[in-house]
């Protein structure tokens, strides 16, 4: 079945409540098609869609007119969504990682930089990214330009893991003006991050 | 029971909802004749809450105004609130508010009673703010407005603007979010009337105790959050304050039953032109449901302050705020220019 309602003319939020009462007698299969004036109702519409497991498409067919097919799906379309949404983030919630010196491990500095250097490559490799990367003290010079790391914890970035370094930390070491990846952040949110941590590692 | 006219069904928007954009705003204001005055220490160029006028050495005069149609169908409360979200620009400035006008649009559908009641909730609000009404101006015409136009002191060595937030400094909200998506779902009649009683009780406290509080620490900068939402009244700060604002998307404050109506539709026109206005400054750095982000841009009515301090004044602060006002919030941080105006996390 196919039905079409007329909502221009109507201020937000009529349209998704006519929609709303609309779809409540489709059944799965039928199309539900809104007409509506603003580009807002639009948007709405297809929120109120989504929301529901429904698949809609908008088309602008005139100056002030667009037209916003609902397809009406059986009830067990909406679980779906967020099957996709989880598997989108690879990041690991409540994963931190701590980076405070810009060398892993104690012993020989030169091999300490290569084994850092080598363990954030080996962390973007991971199917799980963590949620927050925090860089204080001597790991502070991490995120800096110059840093050997740099590129790597850009890309842990775009992938949307939160890069942090201490500002305190930036400043003692004269470095504020340097960082080139990341926000700067206080011990305010170091602490507040830790304590919110399901897991920290530190190399 | 007497069948009444629907304060909000003579409303074409709600609240703060009605504000034009940002962006439209600054356009159409661009290029007037205005006298420079070196007392006039803040003005329309800052695109602040209001303008302050310093006075003599040690007193600045306060000059605001707001008002909007109803947001809701009880008269006393749609005044209360309106009188509130209109004082709200004084303390936002750090300021006191002392007199003020009333600004009333009655449509020809409403009873007298019903005026009444809309002006009885303005001088409460008012009488609680310390402030007197002494006048104003009253027409009829086809959607009702009430607001208020207000004067404030303020010391003018304690002005603070929107544009003072300086790198390590951390900022707190004091009220939570999502007023402007839960308006409109009472518009659609699909909130109830618990969760709206506890929204337009909010809508019409005043923002008196977290100014109160806020005077008392070392503020850099400070502005409330209104018809621009979190992240359009952010961008402001960021852009007059030449700093990148970081906004902490799980530490924000905000009502739960709005992130339901925003996933549902139900956002408000005013969430779109905030979106548009801000979103080229706005960076985000996680996954962010776009209901939350919805709730983000949401423009509120009488929402709260959003206040800028250095950290180590800022954990004494919220502790004293939260004891007035259990629901204030540190929601992120200040650090100096980066890549964007504002960065959600």
């Amino acid at each position: 079945m196919e039905q079409t309602i007329d909502c221009r003319g109507m201020a937000c939020p009529l349209p998704v409540v006519n929609a709303k009462k609309a779809s409540e007698e489709l059944a799965a299969g039928d199309v539900l098609t809104v007409l509506v004036d603003n580009e807002v109702a639009v948007q709405n519409l297809q929120r109120f869609a989504s929301h529901k497991g429904y698949v809609s498409t908008g088309e602008k067919k005139g100056e002030t007119e667009y037209a916003v097919q609902i397809t009406i799906t059986g009830a067990e379309a909406a679980p779906k969504e967020e099957e996709i949404a989880c598997h989108q983030d690879t990041r690991r919630k409540g994963m931190l990682v701590v980076l405070s010196a810009s060398t892993m491990g104690t012993g020989d500095p030169k091999l300490g930089a290569a084994l850092m250097k080598a363990f954030v490559f080996a962390l973007t490799k991971q199917d799980q990214l963590p949620d927050t990367v925090l860089c204080y003290n001597g790991g502070a010079s991490l995120t800096c330009e110059g840093s050997e790391v740099l590129e790597d914890l850009k890309l842990l970035e775009s992938e949307g893991v939160t890069i942090l370094t201490c500002g305190t930390c930036l400043d003692f070491y004269g470095l504020r003006d340097n960082v080139a990846v990341g926000g700067v952040t206080n011990m305010y949110e170091i602490v507040e991050r830790m304590e919110a941590a399901g897991q920290i590692i530190r190399p | 029971m007497e069948t009444q006219v629907k304060l909000t069904k003579l409303a074409a928007c709600a609240g703060c909802g009605a504000k034009m954009g940002a962006g439209t705003l600054a356009k159409m204001l661009d290029g007037f004749k205005t006298h420079a005055d070196p007392r006039l220490v803040v003005g329309y160029d800052k695109s602040d809450d209001a303008s302050v006028y310093v006075l003599s050495e040690d007193l600045a005069l306060i000059q605001t105004t707001d008002f909007f149609p109803p947001i809701v169908d009880d008269p006393y409360l749609y005044g209360k609130i309106a009188a509130t979200n209109a004082l709200s620009d004084v303390y936002a400035m750090g300021g006191e508010p002392k007199l003020a006008l009333n600004i009333l649009c009655a449509a020809e559908s409403m009873e007298d009673k019903t005026i009444r009641e809309i002006l009885r909730g303005g001088y409460d609000a008012a009488y609680d703010a310390g402030a007197i009404i002494t006048g104003g101006h009253t027409i009829k015409g086809a959607e009702p407005i009430y607001g208020l136009a207000v004067s404030g002191f303020v010391r003018p060595d304690k002005v603070l603007t929107n544009s003072g937030a300086k790198p390590g400094d951390v900022l707190l909200l004091t009220k939570p979010l999502g007023v402007g998506i839960l308006t409109t779902a009472a518009k659609a009649e699909m909130a109830n009337g618990a969760v709206m009683n506890r929204i337009y009780q909010q809508m019409a406290t005043l923002n008196k105790a977290a100014r109160d509080i806020m005077v008392r620490y070392p503020v850099h900068s400070c502005t409330d959050i209104t018809g621009f939402g979190l992240l359009g009244h952010s961008y402001e700060m960021a852009q007059g304050s030449g700093c990148t604002i970081h906004i902490q998307a799980d530490q924000v404050p905000y009502h739960p039953e709005a992130l339901e109506f925003a996933d549902m539709g139900l956002v408000p026109a005013g969430a779109y032109r905030n979106r548009e206005y801000a979103q080229p400054g706005v960076k985000v750095r996680r996954q962010i449901p776009l209901a939350l982000e919805d709730i983000f841009y949401d423009p509120q009515t009488s929402g709260g302050l959003l206040i800028a301090l250095p950290e180590e004044a800022a954990g004494a602060c919220l502790a004293e705020l939260q004891q007035q006002i259990p629901r204030a919030a540190r929601i992120g941080y200040v650090t100096g220019l980066q890549d964007t105006a504002i960065k959600l996390e």
